[in-house]
C-alpha cells in the first residue's frame, strides 16, 4: 500500500479521479449555462433536465434503435440541441421582453414536465448503460488504477470545453456571439440575424448538456432525477465562478469537482455540502464570483 | 375599503368552512397559504425570487417537532420557537443572498437551501428519510386539547390570520413603500439614500420567519416533520402557488395555495397521481406564457375594466 505522510495514496488519487470526472460534468453544464446567459441573460433551469434527456436518449437509442455509444455521442447532442432550439423559438422568445424571472420560471416548468414524464415512463430507480467495448478495462498506474472510460470522460470533456472556448474567443462566429452579448441592437443594425444567433446559441448550450448526459450514462445510473441533483450543484458553481467568462466557467467546474473529491477523501460527511460552503465563502469575500465582471 | 370587505368576508368564510369541508384539508390549505403569503412578500413586493424557501418551512417544522417531542413544550411555544429558528436562519441566508441580484439571487437561495437539505438528511435528530413522526399536538395554553381537529383548525386559522396581518402591515407601512420603491427602481432608491440591501435583508427575515411559522404549524397539523418540506420541490411549489394566484396581490397567494393543494389532493387520490409533476410543470408554463397576472390579478383587471 502506497502511503505518504499517513495518507493512503490509492484512496486519495481514486477520489481525485472521481472529483475530476464530476468536475468535467460540472464544467460542461456550467459552460452551457454561461453561454446561454451571455446572450439571452437568462438562466436555463431546464439545463439539468437536458442533461438527463441526453442520458435517456442515449439509452433509448441503444435499446430501441441499436444506435451505439459513438453514434449517440454525435446524434444525441444534436437531438437535445434541436429540442432547445424549439424551446427557445416557441416558448422563450414570446416572453423575451418580459422580466427575465419569467423565463426562469418557464424553464423550471419545462424541467418539471420532463422529469415527471421520464419518471412516469421509466420509474425513478434508474437504469444502467454499458460502457462501450472499446473503452472497457483500464491501466494500472504506479499510484492508482485508471479505468479507460473514466480517462476518456476527462479527455473528451476537456476537448469539448477547449473547443468551445476557442470557437467563442478566437473565431468569427464567436466574435458575433461576443458582439451580441455586448450590444445586440447594434449588431442587428449591421445586418446580422440576431434572433437566429440567439436561437442557435441556446441550442448549442443545451446541446452541451445533452453531450454531458451521453458521457454520464455509462458511469452514473440513468435516472429521471440525475439532472436536478446535478443542476443545483452547478448553480452553486456558477455563483462561485461568476458568469463573466467562458474560461472561468470551465475552470471553476473542474476545480470544484476536485475540491469535492478531496473532501470525500478527508472528510466524507461534508462531501455533499462542501461546494455550497465554498459558495458562502466566495459570497462573503468576493460577491461577484471568482471570474465575475459585474459589480 | 373594498380590501377590508374582502378580508371580513374571508374571515367569515374561514370560520364556517370546517363545518362544510374536511378540517385537515383546510388546515393544509391555510398552512400553504401562509407559506405562499410569506414568499409573496419577497417576490411580489420586493421583486426578489427566492428559490429556497423550503429551507425555512422545513426548519420551522423540525424545530417545532423536536421541541414538542423532546422538551414537552406547549404548542404555542413550540410554534414560536420554530418561527424564531427560521427567522434566524433567514437572517444568515438573507445577509448572504442580498449580495447578489436577480437570477443570481434565485441561484444563491436555491443552493443555500440545498445545503440545509443535506444537513437535515444527515443530522441524527431529523430521522433522515423517515422524518420525525408522531409529533404530539399537545394542549394549547395547557388546557385546550388540540387532538380535536376543530380546536386545531381554529388554532391554525388564528395563526394564519396573524401571519396574513403581519404581511399586510408590512406592505402598507412606510417600510413596505420603500420595498416597493426598490422593486420598481432600485438605483433610484439607492440615490434617495436608502440602504437597499438592509431593507431587502429585513424583508427576507420577515418572510423567512413567516415561512417557518407555516412549517411549524404544518408539523403540528400532520404530526410529522419530513424532508419533503425542505426539498427544492417545495420551493418550486410555493413559487407556483404565488404565480398561479397572482404575485404582488394580497389575496393571490391564498387562492394559489388553495388551488394547488386542491389539485394535488384530487390527483393523489386517482390514477393521475403519477402525472402530478407533469401537471404542475404545465401550469407553470401556461401561467408564464398566457397568464402572468395570476387568477387574482386577472380578476382584478377584469373588474377594473368593466366596473370602474
Amino acid at each position: 500500500m502506497a502511503t505518504f505522510l499517513g495518507i493512503n495514496l490509492f484512496g486519495l488519487f481514486g477520489q481525485l479521479l472521481v472529483g475530476l470526472i464530476n468536475g468535467s460534468f460540472y464544467a460542461l453544464l456550467s459552460l452551457g449555462l454561461a453561454i446561454i446567459f451571455g446572450l439571452l441573460k437568462i438562466i436555463n433551469f431546464a439545463q439539468g433536465a437536458m442533461y438527463m434527456l441526453g442520458a435517456f436518449f442515449a439509452w433509448m437509442a441503444l435499446h430501441y434503435m441499436g444506435i451505439n455509444y459513438w453514434a449517440a455521442l454525435i446524434v444525441v447532442p444534436l437531438a437535445v440541441g434541436f429540442i432547445g432550439v424549439m424551446m427557445e423559438r416557441y416558448l422563450l422568445r414570446p416572453i423575451a421582453n418580459e422580466d427575465h424571472l419569467y423565463s426562469l420560471l418557464l424553464t423550471f416548468g419545462i424541467a418539471l414536465i420532463l422529469q415527471g414524464a421520464f419518471t412516469h415512463m421509466f420509474g425513478s430507480s434508474g437504469m444502467s448503460y454499458a460502457i462501450p467495448e472499446e473503452l472497457k478495462g483500464g491501466n494500472r498506474l504506479p499510484f492508482m488504477y485508471l479505468p479507460n472510460y473514466r480517462a476518456w470522460i476527462i479527455v473528451a470533456s476537456l476537448i469539448v470545453c477547449a473547443g468551445t472556448w476557442y470557437m467563442i474567443e478566437k473565431t468569427k462566429l464567436g466574435a458575433y456571439l461576443r458582439a451580441g452579448t455586448e450590444n445586440p441592437s447594434m449588431m442587428q443594425a449591421f445586418g446580422i440575424n440576431v434572433p437566429l444567433i440567439v436561437t442557435l446559441t441556446f441550442g448549442f448550450g443545451v446541446g452541451l448538456a445533452g453531450f454531458a448526459g451521453v458521457m454520464a450514462a455509462p458511469v452514473y445510473s440513468v435516472s429521471p432525477d440525475m439532472g436536478s441533483n446535478m443542476l443545483i450543484v452547478v448553480f452553486a458553481i456558477v455563483v462561485i465562478g461568476g458568469m463573466g467568462s467562458i474560461g472561468g466557467a470551465i475552470l471553476t467546474g473542474l476545480g470544484m469537482g476536485v475540491v469535492e473529491g478531496l473532501t470525500k477523501y478527508f472528510y466524507p460527511e461534508a462531501s455533499t455540502t462542501v461546494i455550497f460552503a465554498v459558495m458562502v465563502i466566495v459570497l462573503l469575500t468576493k460577491p461577484a464570483g471568482l471570474f465575475g465582471k459585474e459589480a | 375599503m373594498k380590501m377590508n370587505k374582502t378580508a371580513i368576508a374571508l374571515i367569515g368564510l374561514g370560520l364556517v368552512a370546517p363545518f362544510v369541508l374536511y378540517p385537515v384539508f383546510l388546515m393544509k390549505v391555510l398552512c400553504f397559504a401562509l407559506f405562499a403569503c410569506a414568499f409573496n412578500l419577497l417576490l411580489g413586493f420586493v421583486g426578489l425570487l427566492s428559490f429556497g424557501h423550503a429551507a425555512f418551512l422545513g426548519t420551522g417544522g423540525y424545530v417545532t417537532g423536536y421541541l414538542m417531542t423532546n422538551a414537552g413544550l406547549t404548542p404555542e411555544l413550540g410554534v414560536v420557537c420554530g418561527t424564531i429558528a427560521a427567522g434566524l436562519l433567514g437572517a444568515v441566508y438573507g445577509k448572504l443572498a442580498v449580495k447578489r441580484e436577480g437570477i443570481y439571487f434565485a441561484m444563491v437561495t436555491l443552493a443555500l437551501a440545498q445545503l440545509v437539505f443535506f444537513l437535515y438528511l444527515q443530522a441524527p435528530f431529523t430521522g433522515g428519510e423517515d422524518g420525525m413522526q408522531g409529533v404530539p399536538r399537545g394542549n394549547l395554553l395547557g388546557f385546550i386539547d388540540l387532538n380535536d381537529n376543530m380546536n386545531m383548525y381554529y388554532f391554525v386559522f388564528a395563526i394564519f390570520l396573524f401571519g396574513f396581518w403581519v404581511v399586510n402591515r408590512t406592505i402598507h407601512s412606510p417600510f413596505g413603500q420603500i420595498l416597493k420603491a426598490i422593486r420598481e427602481n432600485e438605483p433610484r432608491a439607492v440615490s434617495l439614500g436608502y440602504n437597499v440591501n438592509d431593507y431587502k435583508w429585513a424583508a427576507f427575515i420577515i418572510s423567512a420567519a413567516l415561512a417557518g411559522l407555516a412549517g411549524s404549524t404544518k408539523t403540528l397539523v400532520f404530526q410529522l416533520a419530513s424532508l419533503t418540506d425542505a426539498h427544492w420541490h417545495m420551493s418550486g411549489e410555493v413559487v407556483l402557488m404565488t404565480l398561479l394566484g397572482g404575485m404582488g396581490t394580497i389575496f393571490g397567494p391564498i387562492v394559489g395555495a388553495a388551488s394547488v393543494v386542491a389539485i394535488q389532493n384530487y390527483l393523489s387520490g386517482g390514477e393521475l397521481g403519477n402525472y402530478i409533476h407533469i401537471i404542475m410543470g404545465l401550469i407553470f408554463v401556461v401561467c408564464v406564457l398566457a397568464f402572468r397576472n395570476g387568477i387574482v390579478g386577472e380578476v382584478q383587471k377584469l373588474i377594473k375594466r368593466n366596473f370602474s
